[in-house]
């Protein structure tokens, strides 16, 4: 007598809780605390904010907590959070130029009004394992400079003073396309493509910004600017007459100055890409703005057929959300398809065989 | 329909979380409602619709589930099944949620439903006027894998240009003597869209055609929705000198010894030994427990 495998109720159950288990390690050990992961693995919690597209600090360290330090799993929880909270209005769009630099750095120029600014990077550090980082200490006195903060205008602005810099494209006041309030439909708007990229996934974007750099898309990319700091939300309320600060948001903006040769109607000028990210995130914003730039080519007149420059395929395929879960339900049963497929291979191997065999006789 | 916050998790230092019934927001699922009519009022057209972040994984039923939430009401009865199975994990997960956030009434049987979810599968019992069957759909697009584009394949639905689909079913034909499709077999609905039926095996397709159900398909990834209206033409895709033809099984199930049905080919022991059986396990358990039995099962009295 055979009897089905049943109980999956059950053993969903247990197996949640031994995922809770795991989760919690050993219990001789202090449970991490959400500040802890705030303040200690601010990247991972940045990167949660940056492509779960909602900043709270909270909810995204908690999040990184739930997921046992799996990101994606991470943003995966934001943005599942994410979809039950109302809309109640959307925000003036940011001004970076007026950001609380906190670091910013130029390719382009070696000096410029405001200043570089290093600020809290890896960059310029020797890649060594540091074991005092192993035990409790790690504490490190900082110097500040007692210099009040510069006015930085961006490099892009002061690049088109001379008009040596395709304009940014003028706001016409029309609401901007919502990715996560309408089905996106291509070809895409610019403000569509960036939303897809800015919540794209950041190994993706990097791994085809390297391609625009190794001949696939080349576009001679500059830093003119990259930047990070604090940002200043506001809200229009129609209700009250005037604009409400709601707080900071701390962003990354990457400008990449590009070249161009110039057409019929246009003189040579630089033309740019552009990366804006939540948190610190630098390498995410660069990559933006390099398949920005890369997707690009139609409006500029430039030559299609590498992978960065396919509109269809690189913003389809960006989101981790969606290419974790259709990559993993492969995991799910396919027993009912897979019969059709084992019963029509047995057949056809039937029918080769009695082919082979008449051809035989 | 209650609009109450009816579910919240509890959390230690930070402030109860609550969701709304089903899960989705009352505006979120007045919009999948638009999108549903819409594509009922165009029988197999995939409607473009704004398909949220569903606290399960996309491929897993979000299509399937905010179809689900849209059109369920308190005094629904929900099935859902996997593979024609309803105690298959993800379909056991899927029942838990809108038992969790819904507090809808659940069933295993298939005439006991209202609206019945399904992955891969169509039940077996015939479903009625008073049913909603929501498939769960991974590529709404019947021939995406005839062309990736999506700019390509909308201008071809427009211009009803299905050629490319005879040529690949043709193709098969001429190799191997048969159209070699055998699940997510195309149809044509209404007469006019061709549209993917989903990965329900090819034996289910006539079921589709003239069904007094409504038949609504949700892709959250693809962010698409289409319906077959009650008691609508639904005909697979095939040629005049080869027409369509269902799968056969060689024996009844080992269980019920029912008869054309779906069965599950199951592995026994590591010796060639294998069983075939219902895959509609409510199908199976009924007829088992109506007194059927097949050459590897236990008469219902005994079995207890």
């Amino acid at each position: 007598m055979y009897v089905a495998a049943k109980g999956g109720e059950k053993a969903i159950r247990n197996a949640h809780a031994l995922l809770g288990k795991r989760r919690r390690g050993d219990a001789g050990l202090p449970s991490i605390t959400l500040d802890q992961i705030a303040q200690q693995l601010t990247l991972a919690v940045d990167r949660v904010m940056a492509e779960g597209s909602l900043y709270d600090v909270e909810l995204a360290s908690l999040a990184v907590k739930q997921a046992r330090g799996d990101l994606i799993e991470a943003i995966f929880l934001i943005r599942a959070f994410r979809t039950t909270l109302p809309r109640f209005g959307n925000s003036r769009p940011l001004d970076t130029g007026d950001m609380l630099v906190r670091r910013r750095a130029s390719a382009t120029y070696k000096d410029l009004p405001g200043g570089q600014l290093l600020g809290p990077t890896f960059d310029y550090t020797h890649r060594l394992l540091d074991t005092s980082l192993g035990g409790e200490g790690g504490e490190h006195a900082v110097e500040t400079g007692s210099d009040a903060p510069l006015a930085m205008p961006r490099v892009t602005d002061l690049l088109g003073q001379e008009g040596l810099i395709e304009a940014a494209p003028e706001d016409d006041g029309s609401e901007p396309f919502d990715i996560t309030r309408a089905p996106v439909s291509f070809p895409v708007d610019r403000a569509t493509r960036l939303q897809t990229l800015a919540r794209g996934d950041e190994g993706y974007l990097l791994a085809l910004g390297y391609s625009t750099q190794r001949g696939y898309a080349r576009s001679h990319p500059f830093v003119g600017e990259i930047r990070f700091g604090d940002v200043e939300v506001v809200l229009d309320v129609p209700e009250l007459g005037f604009e409400v600060s709601l707080g900071t948001v701390q962003v990354t903006e990457c400008q990449m100055v590009n070249q161009f040769k110039g057409s019929a109607e246009v003189p040579p000028q630089f033309t740019r890409g552009y990366g804006l990210v939540f948190g610190q995130c630098e390498r995410k914003a660069m990559s933006m703005a390099l398949v920005e730039r890369a997707l690009r080519w139609q409006e500029l007149g430039e030559e299609p057929g590498s992978p960065a420059q396919d509109e269809e395929f690189v913003l389809s395929h960006c989101d981790n959300v969606q290419a974790t879960g259709f990559v993993e339900h492969l995991k799910l049963p396919h027993y009912v398809d897979f019969q059709a497929e084992l019963d029509l291979v047995r057949r056809m191997r039937a029918e080769q065989a009695a082919q082979m065999k008449e051809a035989a006789e | 329909m209650s609009a109450q916050p009816i579910s919240s998790m509890p959390r230690s230092s930070m402030p109860d979380i609550t969701y709304n019934f089903a899960y989705l927001d009352e505006q979120t699922k007045r919009m999948i409602r638009r999108a549903i009519l819409k594509a009922i009022a165009v029988p197999g057209y995939q409607v473009p619709f704004a398909a949220r972040e569903m606290p399960m994984p996309y491929g897993w039923g979000t299509g399937g589930v905010q179809v689900t939430a849209a059109v369920l009401g308190p005094q629904d009865v929900l099935k859902v099944i996997d593979q024609g199975a309803d105690d298959t994990t993800n379909a056991v997960a899927i029942r838990g949620f809108f038992e969790k956030t819904a507090r809808v009434a659940t069933t295993t049987a298939t005439a006991e439903a209202t609206v019945i979810q399904t992955r891969h599968r169509i039940p077996e019992t015939a479903l009625n006027e008073n049913q909603i069957l929501v498939y769960q759909v991974p590529i709404p697009e019947p021939l995406r894998f005839l062309e990736p584009r999506e700019t390509e394949t909308r201008q071809l639905h427009a211009l009803a240009e299905y050629g490319l689909m005879h040529v690949k079913l043709y193709e098969d034909i001429a190799r191997h003597g048969h159209i070699a499709t055998t699940y997510a077999y195309p149809v044509e609905v209404a007469g006019r869209y061709v549209m993917d039926p989903s990965p329900i095996p090819k034996f289910d397709n006539p079921k589709m055609d003239d069904c007094p159900a409504l038949q609504l398909f949700g892709a959250g990834r693809e962010k698409r929705i289409y319906a077959i209206p009650p008691h609508t033409r639904v005909r697979s895709l095939d040629f005049e000198d080869h027409p369509f033809k269902v799968q056969h099984f060689a024996k009844p199930c080992a269980l019920c010894a029912a008869t054309g049905v779906y069965l599950d080919e199951v592995i026994l022991d590591d010796k060639g030994g294998r069983m075939f059986v219902c895959s509609d396990t409510d199908y199976c358990n009924t007829r088992q427990a109506q007194g059927h039995v097949g050459e590897l099962g236990v008469p219902a009295e005994d079995a207890a």
